[in-house]
C-alpha cells in the first residue's frame, strides 16, 4: 500500500521538483529527491531520528512543510509562559503536565506512527498519544526535564504543526455522551443475544412441548437479563418520551418507549403469573437496533461538530506587541485593546482592528468568500483572521475575543443552528397521532372485553397492544435513513443531521455559490496574450521572475510550472505590480493603472476576468489572462440537477461579468452577483417565502448564514471550517457530482421511507380488527410484529446495495479519492 | 434437562462479565478512536528489539 512517487517529483512530499532545484536525502541507502528545503529538513530529520519506515507504510505523500524559520521556532516559547498555559495545560502530580494538541498535516497512518515515535523518544515525554479519527493528540510531559515549546518544535521538526487547545466543555461532552451510546449498546447488543438464544428455545418449546418448570426458568432467565436492557440502554428513550409529554408533543420516542415499556411489563406479568406469553426477544433487539442507529447518527453529527471547534485555529495564539521599538511575541489573549501588533506577511490577524502603518493586501476569503486579496492602508479595518500577504503591517487593535467578527459570525450561526430542526419534526407528529388513535382504540377494546370477558380482557388487549405496536413504524424511517446515509458517506457525503435527506429529497430550488463551489476558488493562468512580436514563453518566464517573491494568488498563479528568470532591483507597489530589470531592461507587470504610469495611451483588454499585463519602458509585451476555473465535473452536475427538476440558482458576491461568464459557461439562466451574506439570505428567504424548498451548496464563512437559513445545506469539504459546521451535508470528497447522486438517494430513501410506513399502517389496519375481536393470540401478535419490523429492515437495506444512482454521465466521469 | 439449572444462571453469570469487560474497555477508551488501531499493526515497531536498530535517544532514555 506504500505510495509511489513519480520520477521528477519531491520524495517526501509529491510536488514536482522545480528544475533549478537540486537537493536529495540518503533514505534506506538511496539518495531521493527533494522540492524544497522544507522537504529537506524534514526528511532528514526524520532519517536522523531512525524513523525512515515511514516512508514505508504511508499511503499518501505527506503535506509539504515550510521551511524552518528560527524565528517561527522562537515564537513557539510563547506556550511555555505558565499564564498562557493556564487555558489548555492540565497540571498533575508533581511537575507532569498534561496538553490536548490539533496536528495538522496528518494524511495517513503512518503520520500517526511517525508522530507517536518521534515525540515518545524525546526524555521527559511520558506518554503521547494520537487519535486518528480526530487529528487531535494527547501529551503528558515532566516540566521538569522538558518544555512544551520542546515538544512542538519536535512535531515542526518533522513537518507537522501542533496548536495545543482547550478541549473544552463541547468535546468533553461529546466524549462522555458517546462512551455513554457505546456502553448502552454494548449492554442491549449482550442482553439481546442472551436473550434471543433462550427465545429459540422457548419457540420451540411452543411447538413441541415443554416441561412448565424448563420454561418458566428460560421466562425467568430471559426477564433477569432484559432487565438492564430496558432500565439502563433503553433509558434514553424513556428521558426523551417522558421530555417530549411533559412539553405536550408526542415524538417519535413516545411510541418507542411504549413499546419496550409495555411489552416488558406485559412479559413480567407474564413470567410472573406464569401464564401467557413472553417479549423478551423484541424488546431486547428492538432495543439494540434503534441504539445502533442513533449511535452513526451521532457520530456524523460529532465529527462536523468538531470541525467548528476548530476554528479557534484561525485566529492565532500569538501575536508580535511593538512596545516602543521592542517587538515581543506575546499570546493572543494577552492583547489589550489599544495595543499595536506586528502583522508580518503570511500571518494571520490576531484580532480585529485598525491598520495604522504599512500598506498590505490581505486576504479576506474566510469571510467574503472573495478571492482575491483586498488593499490595507493606514485608517482601513482588519477582521481577525484573514491573512496578511505582502508587507508587514502594524494593527491597533480593537476589539478581542467575544467581540471579534469572527465570533460573531459564530454566534449567529449556533443561533440558527438551534432553530433549525424543527422543519423535521412534521414528520413525527404524522405517526404521533397514528399511535394516539391505536392507545384509544386499545383503551376501548379493553373496556368492552372487560364487561364480556373479564378474565381475557388483558391478554386481548395486549395482543392489540403488541400487534399494532409501532417497532415497525418507528423503524420505517430511521434504518432507511441509516441505510442511506452509510451509503452516502461512502460516496464521500457526509451527512450530519437526521433531517437532511427528507429535507433534500423535497427541494424544489437549489443555490449555489460560484467561487470555491462551482470553481476551484483559486486563480489559474488562462492564457497569454501577446502584443506585437514578442515571445509568449519568455514573457512567462520573465513575469514569474517578477513576481518570484510574492505570495499574491496571481503571483503563484503565474510562478506555476515555468522557471523563472533572475531578475535584479525587484521593487514591489502593493496592489499595483512589481518592477525589476533582467538583463540590462526594465520590466514592469502589474494592473492596467500601473502599466499606464509607463504608456498612458494603452488601453489594455476589456474583458471579464482579472489581467496583468507585462511591459518595458519601449512596449507592453504582453496580457496574461487569470480565471478561477470552473470545476470540471460542475456543468454535467448542474444538468443533472436541472433534469431532475430543480431550479438552479447562482449566488454570488464576485463583479457581475465573472458571475455571467460561470453562469452562462453552466446553463443557469437565474443568477445574481456582487451579493452581501445579507442579501444572500433575503433572497433565500424571498423564495422561501413563495414556498420553495430551497438547498443550498457553499463553502465560504460568508455562506455560513445563509446555509443555516436554507432548509437543507451542503458545504464543500475543503471549504471554510465555519460552513461545515453550519451545513446540513458535507461533501468530503469535493466533487458537486455528488450533489445530484444525493438528491437522487435522497428521492430513493424517501420512497422507502413510504414504502415502509404503508406497509406498516396497513399491517396494522388488517392486524387490529383481528385482534380487537379476539382471533390473534399473542404469540402470533408477536411473529407478526417481528416479521413486520423485519420486512421493514430489509426494505431499507435495498439503499445500501450496490452502486448509488448516477447519470449515464457521471458514470463515465472519474470518481476522486474520499479523504478520510 | 435438570443440568439447565445450572447452565442458565451460568450463561447470566458469563453474560454479566461479558458486559463488565465491555465496560472496562469503553472506559479506558478503547472505542475513541476506531481508525487508528487497525493502521497500528502494520507498523513495524519491533525494531527496539534488534539491538543494532536501537534508537538513539531511547537507549538514553532507557539509561537514565
Amino acid at each position: 500500500m506504500t505510495v509511489q512517487i513519480e520520477p521528477g517529483r519531491c520524495f517526501h512530499c509529491g510536488e514536482k521538483i522545480p528544475p533549478d532545484i537540486d537537493l536529495s536525502v540518503e533514505i534506506q541507502g538511496e539518495r531521493q529527491p527533494m522540492c524544497c528545503h522544507g522537504c529537506k529538513a524534514v526528511a532528514q530529520a526524520i532519517v536522523d531520528n531512525h524513523l525512515e519506515d515511514f516512508y514505508a507504510h504511508r499511503t499518501d505523500p505527506a503535506a509539504t512543510p515550510e521551511a524552518l524559520i528560527p524565528d517561527a521556532l522562537r515564537e513557539l516559547e510563547v506556550f511555555d509562559n505558565p499564564s498562557v498555559q493556564q487555558s489548555f495545560v492540565h497540571q498533575k502530580v508533581g511537575d507532569l503536565r498534561e496538553a490536548s494538541l490539533i496536528l495538522e498535516g496528518i494524511v495517513c497512518a503512518a503520520c500517526v506512527w511517525l508522530n507517536e515515535r518521534h515525540v515518545n523518544q524525546l526524555p521527559g515525554v511520558r506518554s503521547f498519544h494520537v487519535n486518528y479519527s480526530t487529528h487531535r493528540a494527547q501529551v503528558t510531559w515532566d516540566n521538569s526535564q522538558i518544555k512544551l515549546s520542546q515538544i512542538l518544535q519536535a512535531i515542526t521538526e518533522i513537518g507537522y504543526h501542533a496548536h495545543p487547545f482547550d478541549p473544552g466543555r463541547l468535546e468533553a461532552m461529546h466524549k462522555r455522551e458517546r462512551q455513554l451510546a457505546i456502553r448502552r449498546i454494548g449492554v442491549a447488543g449482550v442482553g439481546a443475544m442472551q436473550v434471543m438464544m433462550m427465545a429459540v428455545a422457548l419457540y420451540l418449546g411452543d411447538y413441541e412441548g415443554m416441561q412448565l418448570d424448563i420454561r418458566n426458568l428460560l421466562r425467568w432467565a430471559s426477564m433477569i437479563v432484559a432487565f438492564p436492557v430496558v432500565v439502563y440502554s433503553a433509558q434514553s428513550f424513556f428521558i426523551s418520551a417522558w421530555r417530549d409529554l411533559r412539553h405536550f408533543r408526542v415524538g417519535m420516542d413516545v411510541p418507542v418507549s411504549l413499546a419496550i415499556g409495555t411489552a416488558y411489563i406485559a412479559s413480567v406479568w407474564a413470567t410472573i403469573t406464569g401464564t401467557g406469553e413472553v417479549y423478551f426477544d423484541s424488546v431486547t433487539m428492538f432495543t439494540f437496533f434503534l441504539l445502533l442507529g442513533r449511535l452513526l447518527e451521532m457520530t456524523a453529527r460529532h465529527k462536523a461538530g468538531q470541525v467548528a471547534d476548530e476554528l479557534v485555529k484561525l485566529i492565532p495564539a500569538t501575536a508580535h506587541r511593538r512596545i516602543g521599538n521592542q517587538l515581543e511575541a506575546v499570546a493572543v489573549a494577552d492583547l489589550a485593546v489599544g495595543d499595536e501588533v506586528v502583522i508580518k506577511p503570511g500571518e494571520p490577524v490576531p484580532a480585529d482592528g485598525l491598520v495604522r502603518e504599512g500598506h498590505s493586501s490581505v486576504n479576506e476569503a474566510l469571510l467574503t468568500g472573495e478571492s482575491m486579496p483586498r488593499g490595507k492602508h493606514p485608517g482601513d479595518s482588519l477582521i481577525g483572521g484573514t491573512l496578511n500577504i505582502e508587507s508587514p503591517l502594524i494593527m491597533e487593535v480593537q476589539q478581542l475575543g467575544q467581540d471579534t467578527v469572527l465570533a460573531g459570525i459564530s454566534r449567529l450561526l449556533e443561533r440558527a443552528q438551534e432553530e433549525k430542526p424543527q422543519v423535521a419534526e412534521l414528520a413525527n407528529r404524522v405517526a404521533s397521532w397514528f399511535v394516539a388513535a391505536l392507545l384509544v382504540v386499545a383503551a376501548g377494546v379493553y373496556f368492552y372485553w372487560y364487561q364480556v370477558q373479564p378474565e381475557n380482557a388483558f391478554w386481548i388487549t395486549l395482543s392489540v397492544l403488541v400487534i399494532t405496536c409501532p417497532c415497525a413504524l418507528s423503524l420505517a424511517t430511521p434504518v432507511a435513513l441509516t441505510a442511506a446515509t452509510g451509503a452516502l458517506t461512502s460516496e464521500g457525503v457526509l451527512t450530519t443531521r437526521g433531517h437532511a435527506l427528507e429535507t433534500l429529497a423535497k427541494a424544489t430550488d437549489m443555490i449555489f455559490d460560484k467561487t470555491g463551489t462551482l470553481t476551484y476558488g483559486q486563480l489559474r493562468l488562462a492564457r497569454i496574450e501577446v502584443y506585437a512580436d514578442s515571445d509568449g514563453p519568455q514573457c512567462h518566464r520573465i513575469a514569474a521572475g517578477l513576481e518570484q517573491h510574492s505570495e499574491h494568488p496571481i503571483a503563484l498563479a503565474l510562478r506555476e510550472g515555468v522557471t523563472p528568470l533572475p531578475i535584479t532591483l525587484p521593487v514591489a507597489e502593493v496592489g499595483r505590480g512589481v518592477t525589476g530589470r533582467y538583463e540590462h531592461a526594465e520590466f514592469r507587470i502589474g494592473n492596467l493603472d500601473y502599466i499606464r504610469a509607463w504608456h498612458p495611451e494603452f488601453s489594455g483588454n476589456v474583458s471579464h476576468s482579472s489581467e496583468v499585463y507585462l511591459a518595458t519602458h519601449a512596449a507592453v509585451l504582453a496580457a496574461f489572462v487569470l480565471e478561477d476555473r470552473v470545476r470540471e465535473e460542475a456543468q454535467v452536475a448542474i444538468r443533472d440537477l436541472q433534469s431532475q427538476g430543480l431550479a438552479v440558482h447562482l449566488l454570488s458576491g464576485d463583479a457581475p461579468l465573472a458571475v455571467a461568464q460561470v453562469a452562462r459557461e453552466l446553463g443557469i439562466a437565474e443568477y445574481h452577483a456582487g451579493l452581501l451574506p445579507d442579501e444572500k439570505l433575503n433572497y433565500l428567504r424571498a423564495l422561501q417565502a413563495r414556498g420553495h424548498v430551497v438547498a443550498m451548496v457553499g463553502d465560504g464563512v460568508n455562506d455560513a448564514p445563509v446555509l443555516a437559513g436554507a432548509q437543507v445545506s451542503i458545504a464543500m469539504g475543503e471549504g471554510a471550517q465555519l460552513a461545515q459546521a453550519s451545513a446540513d451535508m458535507v461533501l468530503l470528497s469535493e466533487n458537486l457530482d455528488a450533489v445530484p447522486v444525493s438528491v437522487r438517494q435522497a428521492r430513493a430513501t424517501m420512497k422507502i421511507i413510504r414504502q415502509n410506513l404503508l406497509w406498516a399502517i396497513g399491517y396494522n389496519l388488517v392486524a387490529l380488527p383481528l385482534a380487537a375481536v379476539g382471533y390473534v393470540a399473542p404469540w402470533m401478535a408477536a411473529i407478526g410484529m417481528s416479521g413486520s419490523s423485519i420486512l421493514v429492515v430489509l426494505n431499507a437495506l435495498r439503499l445500501r446495495g450496490g452502486r448509488l444512482p448516477h447519470s449515464d454521465e457521471q458514470v463515465t466521469a472519474t470518481r476522486q479519492r474520499v479523504p478520510v | 434437562m435438570e443440568i439447565l439449572y445450572l447452565l442458565i444462571p451460568l450463561a447470566i453469570i458469563m453474560a454479566a462479565v461479558a458486559i463488565a469487560a465491555f465496560i472496562f474497555s469503553v472506559k479506558s477508551g478503547q472505542y475513541d478512536d476506531l481508525e487508528g488501531p487497525g493502521h497500528r499493526i502494520l507498523m513495524d515497531d519491533d525494531d527496539p528489539l534488534i539491538p543494532e536498530y536501537k534508537p538513539k535517544s531511547r537507549r538514553l532514555k532507557k539509561k537514565k
